[in-house]
């Protein structure tokens, strides 16, 4: 593994325009994938991806945030803030795949959930809460992969999983580390302060019991070598699947709620 | 105390009655009117019945059947999972303030006759906000009333996610999100009373899974705060954005419900479920 950096240098590396997204681990990873549009209610969210293909010859599901490459894919998919109707959209493709005893495999991307107008009066926080509740009990293994950055409760309603892993580089947060020192210090230039106090590099989410697995990137970050963070990535995925799909889904429901019911700290 | 004392004389200056009368101002229709008044309302403004913020001691006494109420995990405390500086002072600082030990009283008491777990949040400690303690109070208050058959009833005000736990503060999310869900799936019951404010983490978790989601009349209902809204489309929002009656208008709430009318609907809607027998 590469030397150590710290989370405001590592925050530098996430925000890199040249970090591979999931457009370009797709072929690197999968084989014979579909895409897949809409909610069936409202419309179709280009911030949220989803696609039918295989892992390993195996049929899989896959849900991820999208983030650009420049500007107008940016533009295009709202710099991977998905509006209530991508969530929607990766219920209903979960729910799919829970039908045709498929796994499920998200990869995480955000910055946040979008803070508009039309979010709110769509039922942001009705979505998110959903997706919470019904990946908790969804029956077909579910692994998540924080590929970049894992922003507030828009992350983790795609990171209700059976495991989580995180790439070395990345980070997963209540609140970008900017938004968190507006909030708290009201002064949202504190950023790299805030990074560093906040505890979100993969090392720590292993730590504090959030994630289980580190995927090494290459030296100097994974858009050094995509190729090689491609095959990690799938490396990992082609270990877990298998097992989690091996496992009674009873006990994979049972793990999957202790896994989140037992994070926290408090004195009796 | 000579500092109280100059306060005093300081307001009395500047007060043109002799007679210094308290007053409460609005925030929503910006009004003042008498605090006796809105106190004697329950803190309903007289003039546009907004319905202001309650204590957890409050709300309990004027909504569950006298001397019901038998708190669960009373003075559970929070640690200090990411070490945050000054995390210990600021939630001593909130106990001796508002009189509870963190920001939600859970418990089992009856409404009319009716058995049930409540969970009371109060804004006062810490702008109400989930951290391993919400989520914890909450996980188990749901895991009880599903292992004995209970409805829960959960009055929901919360600024969010407690940004000085981190991320452990948004596991909690999963955690009480995951409890709810089991108890749902067991065929419970569980109303939503959102109150002012209802917003981030705690809207997008627990509080927006109720089977039935009441609102208080003009209380703050959403997810990502104004002021964020604001400054990424650059515009002022309208007056009324996120208030309950907008929620109910985009269908996130079934019904908006008075606070002297609230024992007597919750009382209704247990019954209508089969809540009416006496044994807790």
């Amino acid at each position: 593994m590469s030397e150590k950096k710290s989370a405001w240098e590592r925050l530098q590396l996430v925000h890199n325009v040249s970090r591979p997204t999931i457009r370009d681990y797709l072929p690197l990873i999968f084989t014979d994938y579909y895409e897949m549009h809409g909610d069936r209610l409202c419309g179709d969210d280009k911030a949220i991806f989803g696609a039918i293909g295989r892992l390993d010859g195996r049929p899989v599901t896959i849900i991820a945030q999208v983030k650009g490459r420049d500007i107008n894919e940016n533009k295009a998919c709202n710099f991977a803030m998905p509006h209530p109707e991508g969530y929607r959209k990766a219920l209903r493709l979960a729910r799919q795949a829970e039908k045709f005893h498929r796994p499920v495999i998200c990869f995480i991307d955000t910055p946040g959930a979008f803070c508009g107008v039309a979010a709110e009066e769509r039922g942001m926080g009705e979505a998110i809460a959903r997706n919470i509740a019904e990946f908790m009990t969804l029956r077909t293994p579910v692994i998540s992969i924080v590929l970049g950055e894992g922003g507030s409760g828009g992350a983790l309603a795609l990171g209700v999983c059976d495991e989580l892993a995180i790439l070395e580089n990345a980070q997963y947060s209540v609140l970008s580390p900017r938004g968190f020192a507006s909030i708290l210090w009201k002064d949202a230039s504190r950023e790299q302060e805030a990074s560093e106090i906040m505890q979100i590099t993969a090392e720590d989410m292993v730590r504090l019991g959030v994630a289980e697995t580190i995927i090494e990137e290459p030296l100097g970050g994974a858009h050094n070598d995509l190729d090689k963070i491609s095959e990690n990535i799938k490396e990992y995925l082609s270990k877990i699947i298998p097992k989690k799909c091996e496992k009674d889904i009873d006990v994979l429901l049972k793990e999957r709620y202790t896994k989140f019911r037992k994070i926290g700290a408090f004195i009796e | 105390m000579f500092e109280d004392l100059f306060k005093v004389v300081k307001k009395r200056f500047n007060d043109s009655e002799d007679d210094y009368k308290p007053m409460f101002k609005c925030p929503r229709c910006q009004e003042t009117s008498p605090l006796i008044r809105y106190e004697e309302l329950h803190r309903v403004c007289p003039l546009c019945n907004y319905h202001g913020r309650l204590s957890a001691q409050e709300r309990i006494q004027i909504t569950v059947d006298k001397e019901s109420f038998c708190e669960l995990d009373s003075g559970m405390t929070s640690g200090n999972p990411i070490d945050f500086p000054d995390y210990e002072e600021k939630q001593k600082e909130s106990a001796e303030k508002t009189g509870i030990s963190e920001a939600v009283v859970t418990g089992t008491a009856t409404i009319k006759g009716s058995p049930c777990v409540v969970g009371i949040m109060d804004s006062r400690y810490m702008m109400g906000s989930m951290g391993s303690v919400v989520g914890e109070k909450i996980s188990r208050a749901f895991e009880y009333a599903a292992e004995n058959n209970l409805p829960v009833v959960m009055f929901t005000a919360s600024g969010g996610a407690r940004m000085q736990e981190g991320i452990v503060s948004l596991m909690q999310m999963a955690k009480t999100s995951g409890a709810v869900k089991l108890h749902s799936d067991k065929g419970g019951l569980y109303i939503t009373v959102m109150t002012d404010p209802t917003t981030g983490g705690v809207t997008a978790s627990f509080a927006s899974l109720g089977d039935i989601i009441i609102a208080e009349p003009k209380v703050l209902i959403g997810f990502a705060g104004r002021r964020v809204i604001e400054n990424t489309i650059r515009q002022r929002l309208p007056e009324d954005f996120q208030l309950a009656e907008f929620m109910f208008e985009k269908g996130f709430v079934d019904m908006i419900v008075e606070r002297r009318k609230m024992r007597s609907v919750l009382s209704h809607l247990l019954k209508l479920h089969g809540y009416d027998k006496k044994e807790v």
